[in-house]
């Protein structure tokens, strides 16, 4: 298949690869119809992120086709043919931090999570595409992807919606969203948002759209009403 | 050398502790083992993997062995490297499983076998049980040791490094992982 790979510092190429296998009974395999190249992808492209190894698959907010399932995916949750957009971290969905619904906490998705303890102070999850700290999975510039731990992350997409109306719930919308959530935005707050990137822009224009009069990118008006509160958020 | 790490588990104390009884269950996750099968009541026999592509075997038996509680065991005979370990488990709190405690040690003996016995270590023993342990969470919680185009291996990610790539692997590589 052809995948982006980072071949350098600030050097990227359009590979021939093997096509992803089932390495774990969790796996599956989805037929990419699109995906999108994040702002973090810089810190990789750059250099900046230790541990990106030449020939590394980039790409890390994929949504596509399932292709091929492991015979430990529950048939309930994922099936072949389903239309997925995949998050961008990697969740096992058992341990503490993922039934605590803090998936990107996952204790068990990244098999170099000592080596991420070692230099960070703290294991992080998995992630596709996004150096070995992170697991060494490849990422999702490419015509096919391996996600593990799939009855788990992928999010079915069930309506005729189009790949561009749901693409971004893959890392852009949650990042915004999260970000607005955090700010913990009261009734009559002034909110200035700093960046007028993708998630930036969505981090603004997410509460606006719910709240009562709209928004602009200098200032939010929401209510406590419309705008749920990190307390209020069921678990 | 003694060698301590804990790791955290969301099942019961009882259920771990089935787990560890079941000695031959160790080798899919902690590294430097190769084998370990019952040999008898309370007897074990051990296949670990040493430097230069040698392998040691020893006789263990079970030393210590309380229901939900604590197994321990020591080698017996004439081992290469005596050795002796014991797991705990103790419930954690805030209902979020079980913390399992697991002490390793180690005769080094003196001489040649004694420092390769140190190299084979590394100057961070601790690291190899940490990730054992961390290998040991995502079986008992996920069901396998989890893999990735760069850490295909499985326990031996740490062995690998620098690593495969991250993109797939090709046929010849796949049939290498799983041989």
């Amino acid at each position: 298949m052809k995948a982006l790979c980072w071949t350098g510092p600030n050097s990227v190429e359009v590979q021939d690869v093997p096509d992803p296998t089932i390495l774990n009974a969790r796996d599956a395999i989805i037929r990419v119809t699109s995906t999108a190249i994040c702002g973090s992808d810089l810190h990789l492209l750059d250099g900046y992120v230790p541990t990106m190894q030449k020939g590394d698959v980039m790409g890390h907010e994929p949504m596509g086709e399932v292709v091929e399932v492991g015979p430990g995916v529950d048939a309930t949750k994922l099936r072949v043919g389903d239309r997925v957009v995949i998050p961008f971290p990697i969740a096992c969905g058992a341990c503490a931090a993922c039934r605590a619904e803090l998936y990107s906490c996952c204790e068990n998705s990244n098999p170099n999570a000592g080596i991420a303890e070692k230099m960070f102070g703290h294991p992080v999850a998995g992630i596709f595409g996004y150096s070995h700290l992170t697991g060494g999975f490849a990422g999702g510039q490419a015509e096919y992807l391996r996600v593990p731990f799939a009855d788990v992350g992928p999010l079915v997409i069930e309506s005729d919606l189009t790949d561009e109306q749901v693409l971004f719930l893959s890392d852009i919308l949650p990042t915004g969203y999260m970000g607005a959530e955090m700010c913990d935005i009261q009734p009559g707050d002034i909110v200035a948002v700093w960046g007028a990137d993708r998630s930036a822009s969505l981090r603004w224009t997410a509460p606006g759209s719910w709240g009562p009069s709209g928004s602009s990118p200098s200032t939010i008006r929401a209510t406590a009403s419309t705008w749920p509160r990190p307390r209020d958020t069921p678990r | 050398m003694k060698l301590t790490s804990t790791t955290t588990v969301l099942r019961p104390p009882e259920e771990m502790y089935t787990f560890w009884r079941d000695l031959g269950r160790l080798p899919t996750f902690m590294v430097h083992l190769d084998e370990v099968r019952e040999t008898g009541p309370g007897r074990s026999h051990w296949r670990a993997s040493a430097p230069f592509g040698q392998t040691v075997e020893w006789e263990a038996a079970t030393t210590l062995d309380e229901a939900g509680r604590r197994i321990a065991w020591r080698s017996v005979g004439d081992a290469d490297v005596q050795n002796a370990g014991e797991v705990r488990f103790v419930p954690a709190p805030g209902s979020r499983g079980t913390e399992v405690h697991v002490t390793l040690s180690y005769d080094v003996p003196a001489g040649p076998l004694g420092r390769a016995v140190a190299k084979y270590f590394g100057e961070e023993p601790h690291q190899q049980l940490d990730d054992d342990l961390r290998r040991f969470k995502q079986v008992v919680e996920t069901g396998e040791v989890v893999r990735s185009d760069g850490a295909p291996g499985g326990k031996r990610a740490r062995e690998e490094f620098p690593q495969h790539p991250a993109r797939p692997l090709s046929d010849d590589e796949l049939a290498e992982v799983r041989s």
